[in-house]
């Protein structure tokens, strides 16, 4: 069966911040590597003067909307879903890493 | 007279306004329904029943479109106050703050909401199967699934569970569950219908889209969450359509394209001959029938799967434990806490997507990936452009196969990712298309066809459409549950 | 020194609008936390952005006001990182198609002038934030901020000293306070300013190692920083050392920069464009029409000023240096049209007392009317020089006009002869001794008669006259 580096995967998945055990990261690796061998078929079209589409309708443009206030949330329903808060904060464990 | 429950919602509004019943019946003969039917279905994950009855007594006698009428809402459209999931782990308890604008759209017509519809998680998967409540049965056997990803809005309707639902289609997720349950699913045009308040799978891929019993229900239910939403700014400032003028059994000089790339191998035998009788059918009645061709479709499934969870990887970041839904407890900091609450709080599917996607998106493989597959998107959205300059709309099968069975796929993505083939082009050309039953199989399992159109003629669709179902006894079969 | 200092500096603008960059929340500063934030800035699912008209109007108006070139298709990107005061966690932000880009500032350097280029001008939204109670394992974050329309100025490495970068800094906050679209407050954090140092062997072409600077909340701490970053890597190379690439925080209290932990790993952003929100295209011309709404800046305003108020290159650069104190030095040259009389008042006492209580012209007491007339009452001799000055600095305190002041203490001048004639002679008949000397030879005395007289009329009598008046009685 095909593969990827499981360290790609380890590295794909901390981008992510997903954590996978040893039985995942060899599950994952494996049917990445089958999607990805599937999906390279792209490579057999010639792209070269193709202008990539973000969009699904290339013709809208310039969406505006004006400079004039909306009601906000209060702090009280901003807050209503937060699994930790204090006051009106959002409460998050300690960042030990710099940024 | 017939059970209110298996009605439509243009009937129920007919009877209304004759006084013959009224919102609270129709909400409580439904309710019981629920209750008899979805220990076996499963298609209700939240069941609003309280709430339900009292504005379907306020409703009574309103002149909304919808004044009355039962809506079930897929579990990834935004009610405000009211539990809605994705059916993900990760948004337990999530009571959003807001409603989505189809959500108040439907609310100003004086519909009902009944509750939320299952679908797989987050949208991911054609099976309804990856939902963290469990997976929906298909109410024409339920040892199958009822198809996905919004397989629990079309398994409701099907089941008369309800007399309207909205799902959303990224890519056939309101059509594959249509065609597996035998109900009417259409995608709308991409900017048709507002995304503000629908959570995002793939944003440039997403849209939200009626299933109903009918196509006139279809037209109905379009024309109240259609139109521009200055929320949403890829939504587009078009005039909407009275659809239901589109309803006129005429195909008549119609031209009709049938791609010779649809019908490949894979394709099952019974579902070709129902599609292609359907075909005959439309052209007896009057329309041109011409052959056309597609050529990009076989890369259609390759790039869907690098753009879609593309989006989806950085649309799915946010759920990370901080402001609402899940948090992983004891994390020691920070970045513990993100890992353990997205590692514990998405199921596999989601997981296998997330990944995917980052890693289409990561140094070193962007431009071998997602920017490849945006350049074929163009190669793919030009093939419609030319096809419809000979065709007003396109008819292909909605799904290669009828329902599977249930842990059929599950072990197998690819497999499952090929089986949404026929349905992603529209969502990678932003066009719509509809999904209209059009056979049953030997074994009884309902079949779909697809009708496509240009962007913004969802009329042609409806005319399509009404015409073969009005022609036909497809649509008013029932299973027994 | 034998290197070669190489600075480039990236500059975050708040822009003044009513509301965020994507949503209707108001900017309004220092709110009650999590009060200013909808579904939309708080990244809630199935929320959606629309760009704010105005945040876009206004990062032209930047763009062309430092002679960038404006992107025909402009898009944005999503920028994929994990902090929690990034709701989404990715930012709204411009990659491979910046709104603009190529443009420059000239700034005064070396007895003549030169060029920063300026790399691009992009739109991004900015983050929450987030603070750290002490003692306690954990943060709080308030999104007030999340979403507020940013616009990132960075130059190209063509900076070479750190006076340099701060000439940079104060030139370009000129012409954005002439926009009026920040309020460019550092302390507020409306304007924040980052910077990438390195040193080469002078002659060398390649760039040398460079550190990112961080955590300087004023332009004279990005100075110190820099110099400080500057012998510190300028003695690490002497030493023979090899620098790192790294961030490093300025601690303006220790005046030092010190590394910040650096993560194991490159961070990988995936850019990629930003679905929900759609192109944008700004035909030529409409950017005509905004460059010609631009208002004058700065530098066109200082040739004017030399021409039409024929002042030295010094005082018309002082002078138009701040929007705010243009504006008022031209109102109070259109009622008092003596113009360098007014710079000197300006840049003299005026601009003392600003930097004493550090705060701008606006915030001052005095109007231009106020100063005006002022510097009218000097002419006509109702008050002295010396007096004029008092007045200004209780005008300045007390919110007061000169003229009231004048009124309400009777500080009007004594100019009338008699009065005046009255008191000298009252001072010649008491200081007999100090008048012989004067009449002996010693004309000096005479400063002291005038201070006597000055002294007995409690500082109204008109000097000048004082001194005609005296010499007259003495019989000179």
């Amino acid at each position: 069966m095909k593969t990827i580096d499981s360290k790609i995967v380890k590295h794909v998945a901390h981008l992510a911040r997903l954590e996978l055990d040893d039985k995942e990261l060899k599950e994952y690796s494996g049917q990445l590597a089958s999607i990805l061998s599937y999906i390279s078929k792209l490579n057999e079209i010639d792209t070269a003067n193709v202008v990539p589409t973000s969009h699904a309708l290339t013709t809208l443009k310039n969406v505006f909307r004006k400079d004039v206030p909306r009601k906000s949330l209060g702090p009280d329903e901003a807050l209503a879903n937060a699994p930790s808060k204090e006051d009106d904060f959002f409460r998050v464990p300690q960042i030990l890493e710099g940024k | 007279m017939e059970n209110l429950y298996s009605l439509t919602a243009h009937k129920l509004k007919e009877l209304m306004t004759k006084g013959e019943t009224t919102p609270a019946a129709v909400a409580e003969q439904l309710f019981s329904r629920i209750e008899k039917c979805d220990g076996k279905i499963k298609a209700v994950v939240f069941n609003g029943k309280d709430n339900a009855l009292k504005n379907a007594v306020a409703s009574s006698g309103k002149n909304g479109r919808l004044a009355g009428v039962p809506v079930l809402l897929k579990d990834n459209i935004c009610v405000k106050g009211e539990p809605t999931t994705c059916a993900s782990k990760i948004l337990a308890g999530f009571r959003p703050p807001y409603d989505a604008t189809v959500t108040r759209k439907l609310k100003d017509a004086g519909a009902v909401l009944i509750g939320k519809a299952n679908m797989d998680e987050f949208a991911f998967g054609s099976s309804c199967e990856t939902s963290c409540y469990g997976p929906t049965k298909n109410p024409w056997d339920t040892a199958r699934i009822p198809g996905g990803s919004s397989g629990g809005s079309a398994a409701a309707v099907a089941s008369d569970e309800t007399i309207l639902a909205l799902g959303s289609d990224t890519g056939g997720s309101i059509r594959q569950p249509a065609a597996l349950c035998g109900v009417v699913g259409l995608k709308p045009t991409y900017g048709r219908v507002s995304r503000y308040g629908l959570i995002a799978f793939a944003s440039s891929l997403d849209q939200i889209g009626p299933i109903t019993k009918d196509t006139e229900d279809a037209a109905l239910l379009l024309s109240v969450i259609a139109g521009y939403d200055e929320m949403d700014s890829t939504s587009v400032d078009l005039p909407v359509p009275d659809y239901s003028k589109a309803l006129t059994k005429n195909v008549k000089g119609l031209r009709i394209g049938v791609p010779k790339e649809y019908f490949i191998e894979g394709l099952d035998k019974e579902v070709e001959a129902s599609v292609r009788s359907a075909v005959a059918l439309l052209k007896s009645l009057g329309a041109e029938v011409k052959e056309i061709s597609l050529p990009h479709t076989e890369y259609a499934v390759s790039t869907y799967y690098i753009v879609a969870t593309a989006e989806a990887s950085s649309n799915l970041a946010r759920f990370d434990g901080v402001q609402y839904g899940l948090r992983a407890d004891n994390a020691k900091d920070m970045i513990d806490m993100y890992i353990k609450t997205r590692s514990q709080g998405f199921g596999n599917e989601a997981k296998r997507r997330i990944l995917l996607g980052t890693y289409c998106l990561s140094t070193g493989y962007y431009d071998a990936y997602y920017l490849k597959a945006q350049k074929v998107r163009t190669k793919i959205r030009e093939d419609f452009d030319k096809a419809f300059r000979a065709c007003d709309c396109i008819i292909t099968p909605t799904s290669p196969t009828p329902a599977f069975k249930i842990g059929e796929k599950t072990n197998d993505p690819l497999s499952m990712y090929l089986s949404d083939i026929y349905t992603i082009p529209a969502n990678l050309a932003g066009l719509p298309a509809i999904s209209i039953p059009c056979g049953f199989s030997k074994e009884g399992l309902p079949i779909g066809m697809q009708i496509l159109a240009k962007a913004f003629d969802e009329e042609t669709i409806f005319r399509a459409a009404y015409t073969f179902e009005q022609s036909t006894e497809f649509y008013r079969k029932r299973p027994k549950i | 020194m034998k290197y070669e200092t190489v600075i480039g500096l990236e500059v975050h603008l708040q822009l003044a609008t009513n509301t965020k960059a994507f949503c209707g929340c108001s900017t309004k500063f220092g709110q009650r936390a999590n009060s200013q934030v909808c579904p939309v800035c708080l990244g809630f699912p199935g929320s959606l952005p629309v760009l704010n008209e105005e945040a876009f109007r206004f990062a032209i108006k930047v763009a062309l006001a430092l002679n960038c070139r404006i992107q025909s298709l402009i898009k944005f990107d999503r920028k994929n990182y994990y902090y929690p005061d990034l709701p989404k966690n990715f930012q709204i932000s411009q990659y491979d198609m910046p709104l603009s880009y190529d443009g420059f500032i000239d700034i005064n350097a070396n007895g003549g002038t030169k060029r920063i280029r300026i790399k691009r001008v992009h739109m991004e939204e900015d983050a929450g934030k987030l603070m750290h109670p002490e003692g306690e394992d954990c943060s709080l974050v308030d999104y007030n901020r999340g979403g507020m329309p940013l616009l990132e100025i960075v130059t190209e490495p063509d900076i070479n000293s750190p006076q340099e970068a701060y000439d940079y800094l104060t030139k370009l906050k000129s012409i954005l306070e002439y926009l009026r679209v920040s309020d460019c407050d550092m302390e507020k954090g409306s304007l924040r300013c980052d910077a990438n140092i390195s040193l080469r062997p002078k002659g060398e072409k390649k760039l040398g190692t460079k550190v990112e600077l961080k955590n300087m909340n004023s332009f004279k701490g990005v100075r110190s920083g820099l110099e400080y970053e500057e012998k510190r890597q300028e003695s690490v190379l002497e030493d023979g050392g090899k620098l790192v690439q790294e961030t490093r925080l300025w601690n303006a209290d220790k005046a030092v920069t010190a590394s910040m932990r650096t993560k194991e790993e490159a961070e990988d952003y995936r850019y990629f464009p930003e679905p929900d929100l759609v192109p944008f295209v700004v035909d030529k011309n409409e950017i005509e029409e905004i460059r010609k709404a631009l208002p004058e800046l700065p530098e066109a305003r200082g040739a004017r000023f030399k021409k039409e108020f024929a002042l030295s290159d010094y005082d018309a650069d002082v002078l138009t240096s701040q929007i705010d104190l243009a504006d008022y030095y031209e109102a109070c040259v259109k009622l008092y049209p003596n113009a360098k009389v007014v710079a000197n008042w300006l840049m003299g006492d005026i601009s003392a007392a600003l930097n004493d209580k550090n705060i701008k012209v606006t915030e001052l007491g005095l109007s231009p009317e106020g100063l005006a007339g002022l510097l009218k009452m000097i002419d006509s001799g109702a008050i002295s020089g010396k007096m004029a000055k008092d007045i200004l600095a209780e005008s300045i305190e007390t919110k007061a006009i000169p003229e009231d002041i004048v009124k309400k203490k009777g500080l009007t001048q004594i100019s009338d002869a008699g009065a005046i004639e009255e008191i000298v002679k009252k001072v010649v008949e008491r200081e007999v001794k100090t008048v012989n000397d004067y009449k002996g030879g010693k004309k000096t005395a005479l400063g002291f008669l005038v201070g006597q007289v000055m002294k007995e009329s409690k500082g109204k009598a008109n000097p000048g006259k004082v001194n005609e008046i005296l010499k007259k009685v003495l019989g000179d």
